[in-house]
């Protein structure tokens, strides 16, 4: 049981990273064009990688 | 027209090839019939790119849909290359490196992006392109010592599309940012209920035997307090500041119950968790906000989208022209933007470019798309004189206009104020839905108030929450959310079809109709009179009767004035007085003289017509020169029916609507349109009063009336009607005082417009009852403790969640031109 003192503010801080991680994502314009990666599959990307 | 073998479409642009042989391309393993140089070049570029998959993938073009042929004649594209002009547009970030947004035009769907992309990723010296594929925007960056913009330009016009570069407007960047920090706020609610949900669970599960510690539980509840505190503090601030803006104006609204209901379950938790006893709901409250956001946030999304739909509206009028500087001399031409543009103004407009301005042409001949702003599908063929719409597509050759209205003076501008003035408005059965709402939203804190004060006496520790129930389920929001997405939904789905709603109550009304009154002349016929045959009918000479009626009517705005129309020496006319539904009345050379209907001019010839005119054909509109002494002569005027008008009366018929036929015509005449049309009740003759009598007589058997008329002659008629619509070819649409206005020469809008209404209308009732049935179930099963504060939370986010969905359902119409460009994949 004592586990649970290190593993649930160890979860808060978990959640609080992830939400840092979206918002980066959120904030380099991931989510801005929702209807490209639909067509992306489908059409050739010559993009040199 | 001699009748041919079928003329293969062109494999580029689907327009017709005129000269199979002339322009062929190996594409797609085959020789493809092309229609001009330009395809053919078009063609051969994209495939000696490597990029035939774009025919693979694209949309099939359709013979006389909205692809341009590829622009010919175009300025050079080196005027951006100007270091000044640059500045307006183009981002430094580094020394070698520059940043410019591009709107691209030609767009047709998806495959096109794709091909314009990857045919940009290919110049030397271009860093980076990114397409956004709903917005049609390109964010272009290149190095300058290797490329310089004017190629990136010239790259994308060489694959047949066109781009240009522009100031990004502060909307789109607003808009893009609401919908950031929408998703953020939704994803931090989500985040924090899932994690909740699981520190909750145990408490859930505790069998109360000690399994759970006293010491474990209050950890939980304090990781609990420290991931919802964000929920509150930051998703749900919009909720309190329009809860808080709206109390210190001393009003409430949808958000006050909701609001209150958060505020206080979060502290009654957050006060158990400090002082370490009595019940929390941290997971309940989490969970309902993301639920609450969720269904925002769909929300959001359709009104956006609703609102692109009604866009094009702004991309009507081109951003940019070319001015001459010498007036006769196309390369004189300087860009500008098109709102700087003067009356006066020669432009110049290539082939393939919108018209910036409205004006005249002055040389070139073409022919002109004007669909987006008519829904007119056939190009209109222009020459010198004629008049252009700004908005429309030059399609063939270039054309030099003269401007004479420019920037927020030109048609389509006025057309979108009016349309955005019917955006604003509301029915008045949203108007009600919306008073029900706020009287709900009192009924609403009463109870949640007496819910509380009665549960305290009965179970005190379950009050707080069946407060906070009663607060959440009960959902006003679904009577005021989804009308205004129906509306701008329908809004742009006729404007599509050629028609301007510019009031947003005659949606309404065009629900209720029983009846139609049509006026004749303009309206279910052409409107453009020509004399068919002169009868003399005294001694004067044919020369000076047209002379005289040519005068007279001069000055007349009336179709049949248009007859008279022609060149020479006038007379000089004075003591000119218009008499609607009657006719004109002038003093030409010393002379009392009359023009129009035969009533009229009896009275100042003082005798009866003569009776040798007595026996004609019907169809024909005689038109009556009389002075004081006599009958001079008639005019047999001709006027053809349209060509959809039987379709116009089988539709409205198949609407269940009773057709009128109510026209100042001659009754024969009018007599002759009805039978031809199958319309029963009709009425020749009539003067602007009669007609008015004729609509007021119909209105007082209880029935409710639309009036179609031309707008201009009809204006008191339309305005006595419960709901009018007007045609405004010709007259200038946005000065025409009406419900709906017909944009373009095709009557089919009208019946359209009837299915919309009553689409949108039949939405609008579903959602109201819907509402009603919900908050009759929710409000008394929370206040009875049936449901808790969650069940409330999945209640309401589904019921808001299902309105909104609703809302955006197709509107009992079949799709006619998709307003803005659907980007999606054939079957290719």
């Amino acid at each position: 049981m004592e586990s649970l003192y290190i593993l649930v503010p160890l979860s808060v801080v978990l959640v609080l990273g992830i939400g840092w991680v979206f918002w980066r994502a959120l904030e380099s314009g991931q989510f801005d064009d929702l209807e490209r990666p639909a067509h992306d599959v489908l059409m050739d990307d010559d993009r040199p990688v | 027209m001699t009748v041919a073998a079928p003329v293969p479409a062109c494999f580029h642009c689907g327009l017709p090839v005129v000269q199979p042989g002339r322009h062929v391309a190996p594409v797609l393993g085959a020789q493809r019939e092309l229609c001009c140089a330009g395809c053919e070049a078009v063609a051969r570029t994209i495939v000696a790119a490597g990029f035939q998959r774009y025919y693979e993938t694209r949309l099939a073009p359709q013979p006389g849909s909205d692809l341009a042929p590829p622009a010919r004649d175009l300025p050079p594209a080196g005027i951006y290359d100007d270091a000044v002009a640059q500045r307006q547009f183009v981002a430094a970030p580094t020394e070698h490196e520059r940043e410019a947004a591009l709107i691209l035009d030609r767009i047709r769907c998806a495959a096109c992006l794709w091909l314009s992309e990857q045919y940009l990723r290919r110049v030397p010296g271009v860093l980076r392109v990114d397409i956004n594929y709903a917005t049609h925007r390109a964010q272009v960056a290149w190095d300058p010592r290797r490329v310089r913009l004017s190629g990136i330009l010239e790259a994308i016009r060489a694959i047949g599309y066109d781009a240009y570069p522009y100031d990004p407007r502060r909307q789109d960047e607003l808009e893009r940012r609401d919908r950031r920090r929408a998703l953020w706020r939704l994803f931090v609610a989500g985040f924090g209920a899932m994690q909740v949900m699981m520190y909750a669970f145990p408490a859930y599960i505790d069998d109360g035997a000690g399994t759970l510690t006293r010491d474990a539980e209050q950890l939980m509840r304090w990781a609990s307090l420290v991931l919802t505190a964000p929920v509150m503090l930051f998703s749900c601030g919009p909720f309190f500041s329009a809860a808080w803006q709206d109390l210190k104006q001393g009003r409430i609204s949808l958000d006050t119950p909701i609001a209150l209901g958060l505020a206080a379950g979060f502290a009654a938790s957050a006060w158990a968790t400090l002082a370490g006893a009595g019940e929390v709901y941290f997971d309940s409250i989490a969970m309902l906000v993301f639920l609450l956001l969720g269904a925002r946030y769909v929300e959001m999304a359709a009104r956006q989208r609703a609102a692109r739909e009604l866009d094009h509206l702004r991309r009507w009028m081109p951003a940019l022209a070319w001015r001459l500087r010498d007036q006769g001399d196309a390369a004189s031409a300087e860009r500008l933007a098109a709102h700087l543009l003067a009356p006066g103004d020669h432009v110049l407009v290539p082939a393939g470019e919108r018209v910036p301005a409205d004006g005249v042409v002055m040389s070139g001949a073409s022919s002109c798309d004007e669909s987006l702003l008519t829904g007119e599908s056939r190009p209109v063929a222009k020459r010198a004189g004629a008049e252009l719409t700004g908005g429309a597509v030059n399609l063939e050759q270039p054309l030099v206009m003269r401007v004479a209205r420019a920037g927020a003076d030109t048609r389509a501008a006025a057309i979108a104020r009016l349309v955005e003035r019917a955006a604003a408005g509301r029915p008045r059965l949203v108007e009600s839905a919306d008073r029900v709402a706020r009287a709900l939203t009192w009924l609403v804190l009463a109870a949640a108030a007496l819910a509380f004060l009665w549960w305290l006496h009965v179970a005190p520790d379950r009050a707080p929450w069946v407060a906070v129930a009663v607060l959440v389920a009960t959902c006003p929001c679904a009577l005021a959310l989804a009308a205004p997405v129906v509306l701008t939904r329908a809004n742009a789905r006729l404007l599509a079809g050629g028609v301007a709603l510019t009031r947003s109550r005659a949606v309404e009304v065009l629900e209720r109709t029983t009846d139609v009154v049509l006026d004749k002349t303009g309206t279910l016929t052409t409107g453009r009179f020509a004399i068919a045959h002169f009868v003399p009918l005294a001694s004067l000479g044919a020369d000076r009767c047209f002379a005289l009626a040519r005068a007279i009517e001069a000055s007349s705005r009336h179709p049949i004035a248009r007859a008279f129309r022609g060149e020479g020496p006038l007379p000089s006319v004075s003591a000119l007085r218009n008499c609607p539904g009657h006719g004109v009345e002038a003093i030409v050379d010393g002379r009392r003289v009359r023009i129009g209907g035969e009533r009229f001019c009896r009275e100042l010839a003082g005798e009866p017509l003569p009776a040798r005119f007595a026996p004609r054909p019907a169809l024909y509109t005689p038109v009556f020169l009389v002075d004081e002494r006599g009958w001079l002569a008639a005019f047999l005027l001709e006027d053809q029916l349209r060509a959809d008008a039987p379709e116009l009366v089988d539709a409205l018929a198949a609407h269940g609507l009773r057709v009128h036929l109510c026209s100042g015509d001659d009754p024969a005449v009018v007599e002759a349109v009805a039978r031809r049309l199958g319309i029963d009740s009709f009425v020749g003759g009539a003067t602007p009063q009669d007609k008015f009598a004729f609509v007021a007589g119909l209105q007082r058997e209880g029935r409710v009336v639309a009036m179609i008329g031309d707008g201009l002659n009809d204006a008191p008629v339309l305005a006595g009607a419960d709901v009018s619509v007007a045609l405004a070819s010709g007259a200038d649409a946005a000065q025409v005082q009406a419900d709906l206005v017909l944009l373009g020469d095709s009557l089919g809008g009208i019946s359209d417009g009837f299915a919309v209404a009553r689409g949108a209308m039949r939405v609008i009732r579903q959602n109201l009852g819907w509402a009603i049935l919900y908050n009759a179930v929710a409000l008394p099963a929370a206040a009875s403790g049936w449901i808790g504060p969650w069940e409330a939370a999945v209640g309401m986010a589904a019921s808001s969640l299902a309105v909104v969905l609703n809302a955006l359902r197709p509107l009992g119409v079949t799709a006619g031109r998709a307003g803005v460009a659907a980007p999606a994949l054939a079957a290719a």
